[in-house]
């Protein structure tokens, strides 16, 4: 058991996690933060996907212990005031049918268009191949990025 | 017609909820600090006898609950054969088949206890294949096969491995071979796929101090898994009110999460343990080896055809590797027995269809329930016998094509579709005409085409019922038992009670499922939801209507031929300035002149059995019944770029187009079509479930099993919408998402011929085969 601090969807915490917990179980069971989900638990599929520091990372590989000091943002914490743009057009576009990686998927779009406001189709492409969606096609997911950048000139 | 709701893009229903991260799944629901945690002990061999089981040592550990066996749970389940028990009893017989269960305070407790329990087997010979199996002599899986309850028609072969033959016979076979100028005869097969929906499996049993079973499920099913609940548990004095399933949010099903499998054991466990929530959660790894799989197929081909273009004779034979139990997965292999003829009017006909146990993980419902594999040799077939007799391939299909009034197999009379204007209009998307010639040397480009249909497949008795509920503000609650399991399920449903009750969508709400308060829904599979529990929605909503205009008429005295609903209040023909908004009295009642109020709240119900629909069929013919309410119909063809060198291909366009009566939500229909075409075309180019030959599976897990990532999408989708109303679908609408799978192995196959000259009849059709069958070749490459 440790202590770590945390700074979790702009909120200050501190908790005790085991030394061999996953920074995915320590927010799902500990935290209450539902919207990281798991997958398939070895970082294959991004589901899990949370933002590090502003990085997006898979929750599921990186230890709570390792993230003493560092700040986490969730999809909750992105929905906090509202939806954004890029959640609206994937509103828009459909960009999710059953929604289970909606949220790694939508982590990653922001780390996306915080560092290239307006990508191509390509780097899109690029930016996503780490989030397996298998109800899609993900055609409507590059739709809506696309939308959401053009929304933000 | 003009409709205001029908027919139009409306957004999602569950689109804030799902992208917000509200949106609550089975692993999200937090049961407190009662819950307890359960890991499966699985078996190791693919067929042996169970000698012993020690859990003392599991037993001993700090945490530990308590452990089952078989001995615990000596309960048979199963949705079309009850052939199956909640844990191994004497013998297994798959790899992976649940064995015992360890229950514990902490996950991770129970996992470690899980590897203390000692199971001694004794082996037994083991078949993995179908033809194997088929073989005098082969070893028996289930030597009590004939004592096994089942559905009426299912018909399995004691002291076989053949659980169930699904025989239909039209015409004179013979003669049509003898009025034939050519006939082919080819052997196609198709391996085992998996569903891969992101989430995995998971239920929580809690069984209260009262004695009610209540299980959360990432469930397609939740009145039929509450039945199989019922049904299998009733020894422990169990009925049906008193158990209560409860299905939130579910992520992706494809077939995978219908029925019953690993939810049966979290529910079983419960019962044990009063008191306390069971929570069972597949890994990866548990999901690819103990849920349904994709069947198996060897399908052997015999067509006979005149020069003329015209299909005399169909001979097909499809022998399906169904698993270890059958219990869902026989229905597949009865609902292709049916329709093995795909969609052509084919006068003399003999189609076997054979569901064939091996010691290989269950088979059961997959998106497109068995046509994408009886597609793949058909379709494929269809493009050579066209060629060899130097017809052009979509002017057979046309010729062939079955229009309505035709009849099909079993001898029923063919629904209304708009099967040619889906071929001319995808002809038309792919500019079928235009040669094709690469600029780059080291590539060839081939054009593939293929026809679909596939009806739902269900008992005759498969129902859906609707209850709907007004609020103060107008408003409505929507209760329903299907499953949103991506398609889109809650938005059309709402879009189809708005139509009739002239409440913007937006105002409707649909929840997830609860058994207790949802009124009955069969399942939500076989692509038939929008229509069955679209007409029950319908039908809800027409009776609340009517009670709407009932009370209007009492109370103002005008006549009901002449009201009607617009912008959420009640108008009349014949009285222009009457204008009664819903919002005055929905819920509180009219207020009359003397102080007293007339009505109260209005909720709707509704309620639909397709009641001519009959498996009463004769079992050597399969003539004489109504199996299938009716088919969905399509067409699709595609550009395919293949390296000449590395076998890699690429779909640079693709066209499919679906005939879906009426398309309710025209978006969502497309968004299926794209969703549905990328899932088929993993299929072809490099999905593969592979298994070692002890019955062991080598790639259950995303870096060895290959799914379309974001960089596997083609250039180019053209989803075309074709409309010939189905005369009893709601608003004439028919289903479709299963279908959009259906036409990719062929597609991809004939266009690997039409680039090549190579014809692959095995799928996966992977890069690695097609450069070795061009060096088979010699080089040669333009076929």
């Amino acid at each position: 058991m440790a202590k770590i601090r945390i700074t979790l969807n702009k909120e200050k915490r501190r908790l005790d996690v085991e030394t061999n917990e996953t920074l995915l179980e320590v927010l799902r069971d500990k935290l209450g933060m539902k919207s990281p989900k798991c997958g398939c638990d070895r970082g294959d599929c991004g589901s899990c996907a949370v933002l590090l520091s502003g990085k997006s990372v898979r929750s599921c590989l990186i230890l709570a212990i390792e993230c003493d000091g560092v700040e986490i943002t969730t999809l909750e914490g992105i929905s906090q005031d509202g939806m954004n743009k890029l959640q609206e057009a994937f509103i828009e576009f459909s960009s999710f049918q059953c929604g289970y990686c909606a949220p790694g998927v939508i982590i990653s779009a922001t780390e996306l268009l915080k560092a290239n406001p307006h990508p191509s189709l390509d780097e899109i492409k690029e930016a996503l191949s780490g989030n397996l969606c298998r109800c899609t096609g993900y055609t409507p997911i590059f739709d809506a990025i696309l939308a959401a950048t053009k929304k933000e000139k | 017609m003009d409709y205001k709701y029908i027919g139009k893009s409306v957004p999602r229903i569950d689109g804030k909820e799902k992208v917000s991260g509200a949106a609550i799944f089975g692993d999200d629901i937090d049961f407190g600090a009662n819950l307890l945690y359960a890991e499966i002990i699985s078996s190791t061999k693919a067929h042996a006898l169970i000698k012993s089981i020690d859990t003392s040592r599991a037993e001993k550990l700090e945490g530990v609950v308590k452990v089952f066996t078989g001995k615990d749970f000596p309960f048979k389940f199963g949705l079309y054969m009850k052939d199956r028990y909640v844990f191994a009893q004497d013998r297994v017989r798959f790899v992976g088949e649940q064995v015992a269960a360890v229950v514990a305070r902490t996950p991770q407790i129970a996992k470690r206890a899980a590897l203390l329990i000692e199971i001694e087997y004794e082996a037994l010979p083991v078949v993995l294949d179908q033809m194997d199996a088929l073989k005098d002599g082969a070893v028996l899986l289930h030597p009590d096969l004939a004592d096994y309850p089942h559905v009426p028609w299912f018909f399995p072969k004691e002291k076989t491995n053949i659980a169930h033959w699904r025989k239909t016979r039209k015409g004179d076979l013979e003669k049509g071979f003898a009025d034939a100028d050519v006939i082919l005869e080819e052997t196609y097969e198709v391996p085992r796929y998996a569903h891969c929906a992101i989430e995995t499996h998971v239920a929580i049993g809690k069984y209260d101090l009262s004695g009610r079973l209540t299980v959360w499920s990432s469930s397609q099913s939740p009145h039929t898994q509450r039945h199989l609940f019922a049904e299998a548990l009733a020894p422990l004095g169990l009925t049906h009110k008193d158990v209560r399933v409860i299905a939130p949010h579910v992520g992706g099903g494809f077939g995978g999460k219908a029925g019953v499998t690993m939810e049966i054991i979290p529910a079983a466990l419960a019962t044990k343990l009063k008191g306390y929530a069971v929570k069972l959660r597949w890994t990866r790894e548990q999901e690819f080896v103990n849920t349904y799989q994709r069947l198996g197929v060897v399908a052997k081909l015999k067509i006979g055809v005149k020069n003329d273009g015209t299909i005399t004779a169909l001979d097909h034979k499809i022998y399906w590797d169904a698993g270890a139990y059958v219990e869902y997965g026989a229905n597949v292999v009865n609902a292709v027995g049916l329709s093995a003829i795909g969609p052509y009017r084919i006068p003399n006909v003999s189609i076997d269809s054979v569901c064939v146990y091996t010691n290989l993980p269950p088979g059961g419902a997959y998106r497109g329930f068995g046509y994408s594999e009886m597609l793949f040799g058909l379709e494929s077939l269809i493009t050579t016998v066209a060629n060899k007799i130097g017809m052009d391939e979509i002017a057979f299909r046309r010729h062939n094509a079955i229009l309505e009034g035709d009849t099909t197999a079993y001898g029923v009379k063919m629904n209304p579709n708009g099967l040619l204007e889906a071929i001319d209009k995808v002809k038309k998307a792919i500019d079928w005409d235009k040669k094709l010639v690469s600029k780059d040397p080291t590539k060839a480009l081939g054009k593939g085409f293929s026809l679909f249909w596939k009806a739902p497949a269900m008992p005759p008795n498969a129902s859906s019922s609707a209850f709907l509920k007004f609020n103060e503000d107008a408003s409505i609650n929507l209760i329903i038992s299907g499953m949103d399991i991506g398609q889109g399920y809650q938005t059309v449903m709402a879009q189809i009670a708005a139509e009739i009750l002239s409440v913007p969508p937006d105002k409707i709400r649909v929840e997830t499922p609860d058994t207790d308060r949802n009124p009955y829904e069969w399942q939500t599979v076989a692509s038939h939801i929008t229509w069955s529990s679209g007409n029950a929605v319908k039908k809800a909503a027409i009776d609340a209507r009517e009670q709407i205009f009932a009370l209007v008429h009492r109370v103002f005295n005008l006549p009901i031929d002449e009201l009607f609903l617009e912008d959420e209040a009640v108008k009349c023909n014949t009285d222009k300035s009457f204008n009664l908004p819903l919002r005055s009295f929905i819920v509180e009642g009219i207020a009359t002149k003397d102080g007293t109020y007339k009505g109260g709240p209005i909720n709707g119900r509704g309620m639909f059995m397709p009641e001519y629909s009959s498996a009463a069929g004769d079992p050597e013919t399969s003539q004489g019944g109504h199996p299938n309410v009716h088919y969905t119909v399509g067409a699709g063809a595609l550009i395919l770029e293949i390296d000449k060198e590395t076998g890699k291909m690429k779909v640079l366009k693709v066209a499919e187009a679906i005939d879906a009566g009426k398309a309710i939500n025209p978006d969502l229909i497309k968004g299926q079509i794209t969703g549905g075409l990328l899932q088929g075309l993993a299929t072809v180019l490099y999905e593969d479930m592979r298994y070692d030959k002890h019955g062991r599976l080598l790639n259950p897990n995303f870096t060895d099993y290959k799914i379309p990532t974001s960089m596997d999408v083609p250039d180019e989708i053209i989803p075309i919408i074709v409309e010939v109303p189905q005369p009893d679908g709601p608003f004439g609408a028919r289903g479709i998402g299963e279908h959009t799978m259906l036409p990719a192995a062929p597609m991809i196959a004939n266009a690997v011929f039409d680039a090549l000259g190579i014809r692959i009849r095995q799928m996966p059709i992977t890069a690695e085969k097609v450069a070795l069958a061009i060096l088979d070749k010699g080089g040669k490459t333009d076929g």
